[in-house]
């Protein structure tokens, strides 16, 4: 970056401006905050890189991304779980080109070193003849994240051991978080991905991405066409199934983190759902009272979407679904990644309905989600002149609403608003304003922190 | 060649003849917005499919596509959600084909595989553009395999498999059927 820190703080206070909530269009087109957005935001924060589902083996493994780079995620015969840069450590090149699989080791094409499954460098060509022994093995393994976590069948990691763990930085996002990730009926954990992951370019920024998930309850007029049609689980009615008497609220949360959903009122009486097939919507039923025994009070928390900072997006319930919000290589382009979830143990029927609904509702085919893209994809590219540049984003809405909530952990505004997108703005500004994790928890102290 | 092969041949150039005309009819009708006639096209058990394509190891290629009615796909479905698909377009608010995509498939390499008398299997090859609103371009090129059934005298898409030679999409998103 060609500004010293110091100009970069004080302008990275006026581009995210806690005074009029605004934020400068040129953290979404320009270059240069871009590359440094690598450095301050990918290589330090937590990022999602896979299902437990997708190496159940020793020996499995499946590709993935922590921001623009490659990494492998594999499980070694112990059945231990290792994310690792995929860049061999003599000339860089790829180890791995294949999207998943099972291997008992990854041999370079280059020049032939080979890696084991927990990263070590195991051969060598001509070790004797042309390096004399005298190459030190131990040092030239993989390149190994330095954090891992495994919450609930999802698979996490940070390049930087000066991170707060796993739980200090979710924080109250795993509550929220659960309803992704528990059975359908309250039991911990237990989800699966179904095969395969949809993965496409979008000439777009990533938060752009990023902030809708967050919590933006206020788009629906982009769905219009789609709510027309009715693509729901029920008979194709609508777009997703009723929930009864709801509030909508937005939670803002610490480290960034941001979450949509609906708080039941009233005592809640079963709503029918998944009514396309009689299995599906009679599961659908036992599940839903048994969530209520297993969760208590917390039941009334339905979530919806939400943003686990950075690029962590998903959608709890209709459709269930982990989107990856990933840079790829320049401020307009990102490369979108897609899994599904549904419980292991669910009956076909409803592994197949919620599959078939998936499809449509999401991805670059699903009727509603191709509208998303056409908007964040124009919006960017309308963004990025001398002139459009000069008008910041305004995010003024239920500024002065926030509340506390004895149910709900975050701080809340009910219906509609926007202290969730500029919240997680702040949490940007603060990582690229610091030059290390403790500069970003004093600022965030100095800030007040949430809960 | 005896006269028996070689009516059998001319009747096998007839065959190929009408397919291939029936296949060049839809492309149109889809690229001339006759999006209502298109559906027609469909038979009500059609399947529509269209796998991802996975980077797998040489000699593990029945893993390349993902699987029909189990994985994830970019298409997997029948007439409803096809028809809903262009009934979307036809609302006039679906943003991501609004101003609508110029769109022109070019169909090639015609093969019919399997002539059953009133259900034919036949491979093509697609290179079919998108151009919308300004300079927006995108190239979807692949193979297909359809199964065409013949339904009170004229020629219905029972099934079609769609493979796009692409790994990670190179489009922000699939508004067409290919
Ligand atoms: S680059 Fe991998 S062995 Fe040389
Ligand atoms: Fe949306």
């Amino acid at each position: 970056m060609a500004m010293s820190d110091a100009a970069l703080e004080q302008a990275l206070e006026r581009w995210v401006d806690h005074g009029r909530r605004t934020v400068t269009r040129s953290i979404f087109v320009d270059e240069e905050l871009y590359q440094l957005e690598q450095e301050r935001v990918f290589a330090r924060c937590w990022l999602f890189i896979g299902h437990e589902s997708q190496i159940s083996k020793p020996g499995d493994y499946f590709v993935s991304r922590m921001g623009e780079e490659s990494v492998i995620m594999t499980r070694d015969r112990q059945g231990e779980v290792h994310v690792f840069l995929n860049s061999c450590m003599h000339r860089g090149m790829r180890v791995c080109r294949y999207d998943e699989g099972n291997t008992p080791i990854f041999s370079c094409p280059y020049h032939g070193w080979s890696y084991a499954l927990d990263g070590s460098l195991v051969g060598v060509p001509y070790f004797k003849e042309a390096y004399r022994s005298e190459l030190n093995k131990s040092e030239w393994g993989l390149v190994e994240v330095a954090q891992i976590a495994n919450y609930k069948g999802t698979i996490w990691a940070t390049w930087d051991k000066a991170a707060p763990n796993f739980q200090e930085y979710m924080g109250h996002m795993l509550f929220y978080m659960d309803d992704l990730l528990d059975g359908r009926d309250g039991t911990p954990g237990g989800s699966e991905a179904y095969g395969g992951v949809q993965k496409w370019i979008t000439p777009t920024n990533w938060k752009s991405a990023a902030e809708n998930r967050a919590g933006d309850f206020y788009h629906g007029i982009s769905h219009r066409s789609v709510d027309l049609v009715g693509i729901g689980p029920s008979a194709g009615k609508g777009r997703r199934d009723g929930q009864g008497e709801t509030l909508s609220f937005n939670s803002l949360l610490d480290y960034g983190h941001a979450m949509m959903g609906s708080l039941q009122l009233g005592d809640a009486p079963w709503t029918p759902a998944l009514q396309s097939n009689k299995v599906a919507a009679e599961w659908a039923e036992h599940c839903y009272y048994e969530r209520k025994k297993n969760y208590g009070n917390r039941a009334r928390v339905l979530g919806s979407g939400g943003n686990a900072f950075p690029n962590f997006s998903f959608w709890c319930r209709q459709p269930r679904r982990i989107f990856m919000l990933h840079p790829a290589g320049e401020a307009l382009k990102s490369e979108f990644w897609s899994w599904f979830l549904v419980d292991a143990n669910a009956p076909q029927e409803v592994k197949d309905l919620m599959r078939h609904y998936s499809l449509r509702y999401s991805g670059p085919a699903g009727m509603t989600e191709q509208d998303d893209m056409e908007n964040w994809n124009h919006a960017a590219k309308a963004s990025r002149g001398v002139i459009a540049s000069r008008q910041p984003y305004n995010y003024q809405m239920g500024m002065h609403s926030m509340e506390d909530h004895p149910d709900l952990p975050g701080k809340i505004v009910f219906g509609m608003g926007e202290q969730n997108q500029f919240g997680m703005y702040a949490f940007w500004a603060d990582l690229m304003a610091s030059r290390d994790w403790d500069e970003v928890m004093a600022r965030r102290q100095s800030r007040g922190s949430l809960p | 060649m005896t006269t028996e092969q070689q009516q059998s041949a001319m009747a096998a150039m007839v065959r190929h003849h009408e397919i291939e005309q029936f296949l060049y009819y839809e492309a149109s009708l889809y690229d001339e917005r006759r999006f209502l006639e298109w559906v027609d096209l469909l038979a009500d058990d059609v399947r529509y499919f269209m796998p991802l394509i996975r980077n797998v190891k040489f000699g593990e290629h029945e893993r390349e596509e993902t699987r029909e009615m189990e994985e994830l796909n970019w298409i997997d479905e029948g007439k409803d959600t096809l028809a809903g698909r262009i009934q979307q377009i036809l609302t006039g608010v679906h943003w991501a084909e609004e101003p609508l995509s110029r769109i022109v498939h070019s169909i090639s390499n015609v093969q019919v595989v399997e002539d059953r008398g009133d259900e034919v299997d036949v491979k093509c090859n697609f290179v079919t553009y998108r151009n919308r609103v300004e300079t927006e371009t995108d190239l979807f090129v692949g193979r297909r395999e359809d199964t065409l059934r013949m339904v009170d005298g004229s020629w219905k898409i029972a099934r079609r498999k769609v493979i796009l030679a692409q790994n990670v999409l190179m489009a922000k998103n699939l508004t067409l059927l290919l």
